[in-house]
């Protein structure tokens, strides 16, 4: 019966392609699925704005929306329903176009920027048997789309001719081309110990219990070092605090969409959104066994459901984060990308290999752990040593 | 010719029309990010799909990127007065077609490619990864070597040369 509950979803897929006329069969089938990720993943975002609002208002000491209901009567929903009205705002505002800006570049930087966002679901495993296109080098795809948001970040700068936009996207460009090196590199070190560029693959080397807990790749000392890393990097890939300087309100107004309105802003503000959840997507695939339960007692419960546990579970993270943490200076960025980052995921790929090669036993825990402890000290520390901490000067206050 | 093959390769010409003859550097370098992702298109219709992604992630996501700001670097981005086209064009096409039909000609009676097309190769990422790591694994370290030099270069540029000059270059921009 668990199991009927748990592909409920595909079988709701043949049952309804099976009404379709033989030779247009792949053509519904995908386009449901389209469907499907257009409808679900927007659902999220809305639910996800009113949950970021109201998280981030709780720990500010405040309500955040609380008022929006249901129409004419006097139930509230605790202001649940206050992502209908603010789509309905954002759809229905003027949209503005700056007369010296570059109209046609100005028009599609929005649209460049959503379909490579919506392509990367293409391949994310959202459950058993739950991948749209299951391609042999579904990793490689989804790092290949997303390396088309840059140029749309650019685009959507320089049409806009304003000189925020320009600084933003400049910004922007910078940060995603350096953290996405350490972003890279994280995840090859799963490649490297599963073999394959499949993710169901990786999945499926995660699916396996030992004394009812998980092989999931985060319980193995390179997994960890490779999941905080790529954690990190998803938080400067999606420009979420402390990594939110090429949208940096109090600085440059809003980057790279300062001179959007109306349904532009709305596509960006929803790529932005659509993106992090891919991403998170797929380090809940790399490092945190996908759709799998962690321990063998609970695999019962349908693997869509994980997935999305998951997923939110990250999601509120990112919003802990976005509420407690103070933004980066744009030295302290690079700094910490390029002398920090990248020295410590190239050390993690040299233990996957020595952890791949060494015997299954407590010997390889030690030798793996130690190096990333001595690695994680040094580089700490070198990168400590020139800061001189101490009481704050003003330069120009007092 | 499927139609899909005839839209992506349309769109790959057209991008790259565009690329040569557009005003706008910055549309130039945009266009050509068009022709790129068609080619890539091309490559996973014939279904080497680690080239398609190289494609798109190296082109579109690296080079494109590294063009338009060493356009922005160096430019002010303005469109030139000017046609883009020379007054010589007309003889330009009549070369450039000469040069066209030549290489045809030679390439169509050439007895190096056969005739008949050859079956497609089992070609998947693993075999690619495969072929890297044994058999041109020299290669790969040789282009590594050269990359991690051309790096290193890149950051000596870049340093600054010594107090004094750095100095006066500062004093220039104040």
């Amino acid at each position: 019966m668990f199991d009927k509950l748990d592909q409920i979803f595909v079988t709701a897929l043949h049952w309804l392609v099976s009404y379709v006329p033989e030779a247009c069969r792949p053509l519904a089938s995908s386009l449901i699925c389209i469907a499907f990720v257009l409808s679900v993943f927007p659902a999220v975002f809305s639910v996800t704005t009113i949950f970021e609002r109201k998280g981030i208002g709780r720990i500010q000491n405040r309500y955040g929306p609380n008022r929006v209901g249901i129409p004419f009567t006097k139930i509230r929903l605790a202001g649940f329903g206050q992502f209908i009205p603010d789509g309905v705002k954002m759809l229905t505002k003027e949209d503005i176009v700056p007369r010296a800006a570059d109209k046609v570049v100005h028009f599609l930087a929005p649209v460049v920027m959503l379909i490579p966002v919506l392509l990367a679901y293409a391949v994310l495993p959202f459950g058993k048997n739950m991948t749209i296109t299951d391609y042999d080098a579904g990793l490689l795809f989804f790092f290949a789309v997303g390396g088309a948001v840059e140029l749309s970040v650019f685009m959507a700068g320089w049409s806009s001719r304003n000189k925020y936009s320009l600084l933003g996207a400049m910004r922007a460009i910078a940060q995603m081309v350096s953290y996405e090196i350490p972003l890279i590199l994280s995840a090859v070190t799963v490649v490297m110990v599963v073999g394959s560029l499949n993710l169901n693959d990786i999945i499926a080397h995660q699916n396996q219990y030992t004394f009812g807990i998980a092989h999931w790749h985060v319980f193995t000392p390179w997994g960890l070092v490779g999941f905080i890393l790529f954690f990190i990097a998803s938080l400067a890939e999606s420009n979420r605090t402390p990594f939110d300087l090429p949208e940096a309100e109090s600085e440059i107004i809003a980057g790279y969409f300062t001179e959007y309105s109306g349904f532009k802003f709305a596509l960006f503000f929803l790529g932005e959104y659509l993106g992090m959840f891919a991403i998170i997507g797929l380090g809940i695939t790399l490092f945190l066994g996908g759709w799998t339960s962690p321990v063998s007692f609970l695999t019962w419960i349908p693997s869509y459901v994980w997935f999305f546990t998951k997923l939110m579970a990250i999601v509120f993270v990112f919003i802990w984060i976005r509420a407690t943490l103070p933004r980066l200076r744009m030295d302290q960025l690079m700094n910490f990308a390029w002398k920090f980052m990248l020295p410590l995921a190239l050390i993690n790929i040299l233990v996957a290999g020595i952890w791949h090669y060494m015997a299954a036993d407590w010997p390889r825990w030690l030798v793996c752990s130690a190096i990333i402890f001595g690695a994680y000290a040094i580089l700490g520390r070198s990168l400590m040593q020139n800061q001189n901490f101490g009481k704050r000067i003003y330069r120009y206050a007092e | 010719m499927s139609p899909f093959f005839i839209i992506t390769g349309f769109v790959t010409l057209l991008g790259a029309a565009f690329a040569m003859s557009l005003r706008n550097l910055v549309h130039c370098a945009l266009a050509m990010a068009v022709a790129f992702s068609g080619i890539a298109a091309l490559y996973l219709q014939l279904d080497a799909q680690f080239v398609g992604f190289a494609e798109i992630l190296v082109y579109v996501g690296a080079i494109a990127i590294l063009i338009v700001f060493a356009i922005l670097l160096t430019r002010s981005g303005e469109a030139p007065e000017k046609s883009v086209l020379t007054s010589g064009w007309m003889a330009g096409i009549a070369v450039s077609a000469l040069v066209f039909t030549m290489l045809g000609w030679a390439v169509l009676n050439s007895s190096a490619i056969p005739k008949e097309t050859p079956p497609a190769p089992v070609a998947t990422v693993k075999n690619v990864g495969d072929a890297l790591m044994t058999k041109f694994v020299l290669p790969l370290e040789i282009i590594g070597l050269v990359l991690t030099a051309a790096m290193i270069g890149a950051v000596i540029i870049a340093l600054k040369e010594d107090s004094q000059k750095s100095k006066s270059e500062v004093g220039g921009y104040q």
